[in-house]
């Protein structure tokens, strides 16, 4: 009689068992899968950083026109004097080249570091006869020395496109001289003009959105629903709108394809996730913070001011400056509203024209002369620096913020 | 209406849009006396805690029909402003939700929003005293205080309620969260306030309704079922209902 209770009993232990390990074996398989996706995103990560890199150091195969020796003994410029290196530009260059860089400013004014870069791009010129990758550079160091047989005179240099010189010097015809300056500020002077009208617009929307709106009305679902819309909206098309607002229709009071209308496009650009992001946000305080405030006498803008928003600023914050970050990295919505391809003047106002790191990126990349594609990669890691730099401010700030906070 | 009531409920529903959470809750609140509200959960005992302050004016969709009297005056109606009846009734809350601000800030900022020109020190100081607070935490009002143990934030929120000078504190299962220590020390706190406040209670807890209230008013599903001196509740309740549920039958 005990023998068949028993027996059941068994056999309902040798299913779960084995139940249990069909679970475990599933649970192997997605863990499995999600090492994979992981994985691929890592490699992907890596190639594109190594691409990077090896396109901005390498060999370059340099030949000057005329040898530093023939024109100094010392073979270094820094040795001579101002009326030395002027005497030296009159005597090599023609007499309309002359009178051209003295009505941009005198010879004579000019500082001697002025004056031998000049000797250095006009009389000198270096040309860059061949570059090499950094993979080829160290792997392929046969064929380099081989072209470099072919030339006579010519130097081989192993070179980082990144330099001082190229974060100082303007935009350049030619690559060897060619710098980032004026795209960097010109993004810096974005980010200002971005930061300064996006961040109050959208933080004031989200709080009025959050905490004033009725939901219940038709018209604040209408709202609701667009701003989550125009997040999504593609950057090209509010390109297309700035060029029609801020280019044409204000363009009294822009002047036109200026910062200030880019920064503007930009600005609008960002806003919705600025909303978005402050609204989830101003979400995520708890019902008790604010019960805590109404329950002593507070009115709503009390309880806003001094409870809401510092319990929401950190997050407001960091989404901000992601946000941000974004906008420093759009391009399309700029070629739209007009940067300029060539400038070598620094953006000095909101009125200025501009070019951006994006921008400049996109144009050196574009132009046919191989070494550009070295310039450009110089400039993508000048841009990621920047936005990396951003992201990590945002991350110390809410870090720094949450601790005061709480405890 | 006589002097002694400090609050009192007439014909007073309450809807959470189209649910009736309240029906026709007609209560009486005694000057210096303490209140407790007891029923089982979803019973309408917070509800009707919330109406008192007009808190649930913050929930989107609710209604309250009838009248709800605070000295004479029914704050129910259009020139009563929610924000001066939130001073004079104040409130403490089921979980301690001091703010993550300094002990010394949580008891001055409510004064000082509501206008008071005193001695700040002064009001922080008498202010604790009055919850049996101060020793304890007279050498941290620099604090954060979210660093105090739950019981001595939960004094601390009782402490920023009076500090406002109210006449009437609800509170809303004050003392769930705590240990029996830190219970028994907001017990003795409520009888020693009842002296200069009227206090309504919601809780749990029968034997604390014992304990510390004059009157009792027990609900079910939104109905009052009975009201009266808190010994007549549970010594000599007159509905089954109430029976059954002090003994614990049900709840």
């Amino acid at each position: 009689m005990n023998s068949a209770p028993e027996a059941h009993i068994t056999h309902r232990h040798e299913e779960i068992m084995a139940n249990i390990q069909r679970r475990r074996i599933r649970g192997k398989v997605w863990q499995v899968l999600f090492y994979l996706a992981t994985t691929i995103a890592v490699l992907a990560l890596v190639v594109l950083i190594l691409n990077i890199f090896n396109s901005v150091f390498g060999y370059v195969l340099i030949q000057n026109e005329v040898e530093p020796e023939t024109l100094v003994a010392s073979g270094n410029l820094a040795d001579m004097q101002n009326t030395e290196l002027i005497a030296l530009l009159e005597e090599n260059l023609s007499t309309g080249l002359i009178r051209r860089f003295n009505s941009e400013e005198l010879l004579e004014e000019r500082t001697t570091k002025d004056l031998a870069l000049l000797v250095q791009q006009r009389i000198i010129n270096p040309t860059i006869i061949e570059s090499w990758s950094m993979v080829e550079s160290i792997f392929d160091q046969d064929a380099i020395r081989a072209t470099q047989a072919e030339y006579s005179g010519a130097v081989l240099q192993f070179r980082s496109w990144l330099t001082a010189d190229f974060l100082r010097s303007p935009q350049n015809p030619r690559p060897q001289f060619a710098g980032i300056r004026t795209a960097f500020l010109g993004s810096l002077w974005m980010i200002l003009i971005v930061m300064a009208v996006s961040f109050p617009i959208g933080v004031a929307s989200a709080i009025y959105l959050e905490e004033y709106a009725r939901a219940d009305k038709w018209y604040n679902r209408i709202i609701e629903v667009n701003i989550y819309n125009l997040a999504g909206v593609p950057s090209i098309i509010f390109g297309l709108l700035g060029l029609a607002i801020f280019v044409r229709l204000l363009g009294g009071l822009t002047q036109g394809r200026t910062i200030i209308s880019a920064g503007m496009t930009l600005a609008l650009l960002i806003l919705p996730i600025i909303i978005i992001n402050s609204r989830e946000a101003i979400k995520a305080v708890p019902a008790s913070l604010r019960e805590s405030s109404y329950g002593i006498g507070a009115t709503k803008w009390q309880t806003i001011w001094h409870h809401v928003l510092p319990a929401s600023f950190d997050r407001i914050l960091t989404g901000t400056i992601l946000a941000i970050s974004r906008a420093v990295g759009e391009t399309a919505p700029l070629v739209v509203v007009g940067a300029s391809t060539f400038i070598t003047v620094d953006p000095d106002s909101i009125f200025s024209k501009f070019t951006t790191l994006p921008i400049q990126i996109y144009q050196w990349s574009a132009r046919p002369q191989e070494q550009f594609r070295n310039v450009a990669g110089a400039a993508i890691i000048v841009l990621l620096v920047l936005m990396l730099s951003m992201n990590a401010a945002a991350i110390i700030t809410r870090n720094r913020i949450a601790k005061n906070r709480r405890v | 209406m006589a002097p002694t009531l400090a609050m009192q409920t007439k014909n007073l529903d309450f809807y959470y849009g189209t649910f009736q959470a309240l029906h026709d809750v007609n209560l009486e609140f005694v000057r210096s006396h303490v209140t407790a509200l007891i029923g089982p959960s979803g019973c309408g005992k917070s509800t009707l805690l919330r109406c008192l302050n007009r808190m649930n004016d913050l929930i989107p969709e609710t209604r309250a029909d009838g009248e709800v009297y605070f000295n004479d005056q029914n704050i129910y109606t259009e020139d009563v402003d929610p924000v001066e009846v939130r001073r004079r009734v104040g409130m403490v809350f089921q979980k301690p939700n001091p703010f993550p601000k300094s002990v010394y800030e949580n008891i001055a900022w409510g004064a000082r929003i509501n206008g008071f020109r005193g001695d700040m020190d002064d009001l922080v100081e008498t202010s604790l005293k009055k919850c049996a607070l101060w020793d304890e935490v007279k050498d941290k009002l620099k604090q954060n205080a979210l660093e105090l143990s739950g019981g001595q934030q939960q004094r601390l929120c009782i402490a920023r309620a009076i500090a406002v000078e109210p006449d009437v504190i609800l509170m809303d299962e004050p003392t769930s969260a705590l240990d029996p220590i830190s219970t028994a020390k907001i017990e003795d706190l409520i009888t020693e306030l009842k002296e200069r406040y009227t206090i309504i209670i919601v809780t749990h807890n029968m034997q604390q309704a014992g304990r510390v209230s004059d009157q009792t008013a027990f609900f079910l599903n939104g109905w009052i079922i009975e009201a009266g001196d808190t010994r007549d509740i549970f010594f000599n309740p007159r509905e089954e209902r109430t029976e059954a549920y002090i003994s614990g039958r049900f709840g």
